[in-house]
């Protein structure tokens, strides 16, 4: 069980082998939402973690008390709980970024990511492996964002971080900045993470059952809809 | 005795077709539209084409050596793609944008999903769409055909679609504003016919497709010879509803692609805030073609209907 790794393993696999947009493939309507410029990347990013790091340690503390049956409205709960404290203090103090990311702030409550770490980690795991693990998967989360938020941002308006780059001299390509491009980049990027997860020895995704799943290891099979859960690397 | 018995894994019939040999006849095919553009609208419309190809062919090389796949270039089907999309913009694009669409087409479209056979979309039209998300107002300024022989600066003009005039013999010669292939209607039937006498294309799209968007625009009150002269319409029906890719393999499909096609371009034209629709329907058209191919897919021979043989294995079952 995790916790008997050490816990900078339980960081830093936020970042790549699970990274939780581009492995885990959680969060993805934000992710394409909110990525026309880096600096909403920025945004996003941090209050995604704050709550992610909240939610994790307060569900940690309470994985013993929460009955298994009402789990889920009791993590949402918890979820919501932080996530109003975030959107008060982002609207009070950086209302510009609380007008760019509009809907998507309020709509963290029902981000995957989030309430995929609460099942599948903050539940089984105590509070300092799983404050980590918000951490690190915020900062994958963050950095993902960021990435390429930039990268449409410089295709699609020729800007970084809204100082102009090429937009002087040449036309930006809107479409990066439109959903179509969002797709565009985010299959990139899958396809990038993919690459260095490999080689960074995780196993090959094309495994299917659970040794496929990059969460299969803070997963004890119960969160598993396709009811493969068991099925360790079947042949087919 | 043992050393003459051949063993080996079908297929043994072979036919004489390759990709290099059909990729050939497309690109002769496509030869009279592309001088007719360039006599319309002058050198810097070779100059568009040549960039379009180039920069197919060099995305393509570098593709294969990032795959560390073997070289595609021969089988020509990197070059169709780049002069079927120089023909599909405007004369006046910058070079630059020219070369960035044939990169989007080559490396998203059609390499990124595993290169010729695998693409789910035709290059060159979602390049086109790319270019034409990407840079409205150059992909839409016209030119008047001939400027270019005059020593003014070329001179803008509307298509026929957006509101600019034209006699169907004009339309027929091509003597409007528009893409560098897509004007001349007498061009692109001699490529069209030379392409059904090779057999490398079936009319059944192509004339599904035309037909729909004239009887739907005779139903709609307008010129039906007039909108199907115009706009895109002969190229992508002629040209891109027939690849072999990302359109049904059988003709119940391509009719249904085709039909479906002129629906799609017939609302767009009609109704939607675009003059024209000729790329998005044979784009979204290419996204329902597998599903085309299962609802269509033929009987093998020798077998009934599922419904049938459970209906009777039930009344065997019964009888028992």
């Amino acid at each position: 069980m995790a916790g008997k790794k050490n816990y900078g393993q339980i960081f830093t696999k936020g970042l790549i082998k699970e990274n939780p947009v581009l492995r885990l493939v959680l969060g993805t309507c934000p992710t394409l939402a909110v990525t026309t410029a880096a600096i909403n990347g920025i945004g996003m990013g941090i209050a995604a973690t704050v709550v992610l790091v909240g939610s994790n340690l307060v569900i940690s503390l309470l994985r013993k008390v929460i009955p298994d049956r009402v789990r889920i409205p009791a993590y949402i709960t918890i979820i919501a709980g932080f996530v109003t404290i975030v959107q008060m203090l982002v609207k009070a103090f950086a209302p510009a970024i609380d007008a760019a990311l509009g809907i998507y702030l309020p709509l963290i409550v029902v981000n995957c990511i989030i309430l995929a770490r609460a099942e599948m980690f903050a539940s089984k795991n105590t509070v300092l492996p799983s404050v980590l693990d918000g951490l690190g998967m915020g900062a994958g989360f963050t950095a993902t964002l960021v990435v390429m938020g930039a990268i449409r941002e410089l295709i699609g308006a020729g800007t970084l971080f809204s100082l102009p780059v090429t937009s002087a001299f040449m036309d930006p390509m809107l479409v990066a900045i439109l959903p179509p491009g969002g797709f565009f980049v985010f299959g990139v990027l899958v396809a990038l993470a993919n690459k260095l997860a490999k080689r960074m020895g995780k196993k090959p995704v094309e495994a299917t059952g659970c040794a496929g799943c990059p969460a299969a290891g803070a997963c004890s099979g119960q969160s598993c809809p396709s009811g493969q859960a068991g099925k360790e690397g079947d042949a087919q | 005795m043992e050393n003459q018995l051949i063993v080996c894994p079908s297929p043994h019939l072979r036919h004489e077709d390759t990709t290099r040999g059909i990729m050939l006849d497309v690109l002769i095919a496509l030869v009279p539209a592309a001088l007719a553009g360039i006599v319309l609208f002058g050198p810097r419309a070779a100059a568009v084409l040549a960039v379009s190809i180039l920069s197919a062919l060099l995305s393509e090389w570098i593709c294969c050596k990032v795959r560390k796949r073997p070289n595609t270039l021969g089988d020509l089907s990197a070059a169709v793609t780049g002069l079927l999309l120089g023909l599909n913009l405007p004369v006046g694009l910058p070079l630059w944008m020219a070369a960035i669409g044939s990169a989007v087409a080559i490396v998203i479209v059609k390499q990124m999903f595993g290169g010729l056979g695998h693409n789910f979309a035709n290059p060159a039209i979602t390049g086109r769409i790319v270019l034409m998300v990407s840079f409205p107002t150059a992909m839409t300024t016209w030119v008047a055909p001939f400027s270019w022989m005059n020593q003014t600066d070329a001179v803008a003009t509307a298509t026929p679609l957006a509101g600019g005039e034209a006699t169907l013999r004009e339309l027929f010669l091509g003597l409007r504003g528009g893409c560098i292939g897509e004007v001349c209607a007498a061009a692109l039937l001699v490529g069209g016919v030379y392409l059904l006498l090779r057999r490398v294309i079936t009319p059944t799209a192509p004339l599904a497709f035309i037909l729909t968007v004239g009887g739907m625009m005779w139903i709609f009150g307008e010129n039906p010879l007039h909108q199907m002269l115009s706009g895109g319409l002969l190229l992508g029906a002629i040209f891109m509803a027939t690849d072999y890719v990302t359109t049904p393999s059988g003709w119940k499909g391509q009719l249904i692609f085709g039909i479906g096609c002129g629906l799609i371009t017939a609302l767009i034209r009609q109704f939607g805030s675009m003059p024209e629709g000729v790329s998005y329907s044979i784009l979204l058209m290419n996204i329902l073609t597998p599903y085309i191919n299962r609802f269509t897919a033929p009987r093998p021979f020798g077998t009934r209907r599922e419904k049938k043989q459970k209906k009777e294995k039930e009344a065997a079952s019964d009888g028992k």
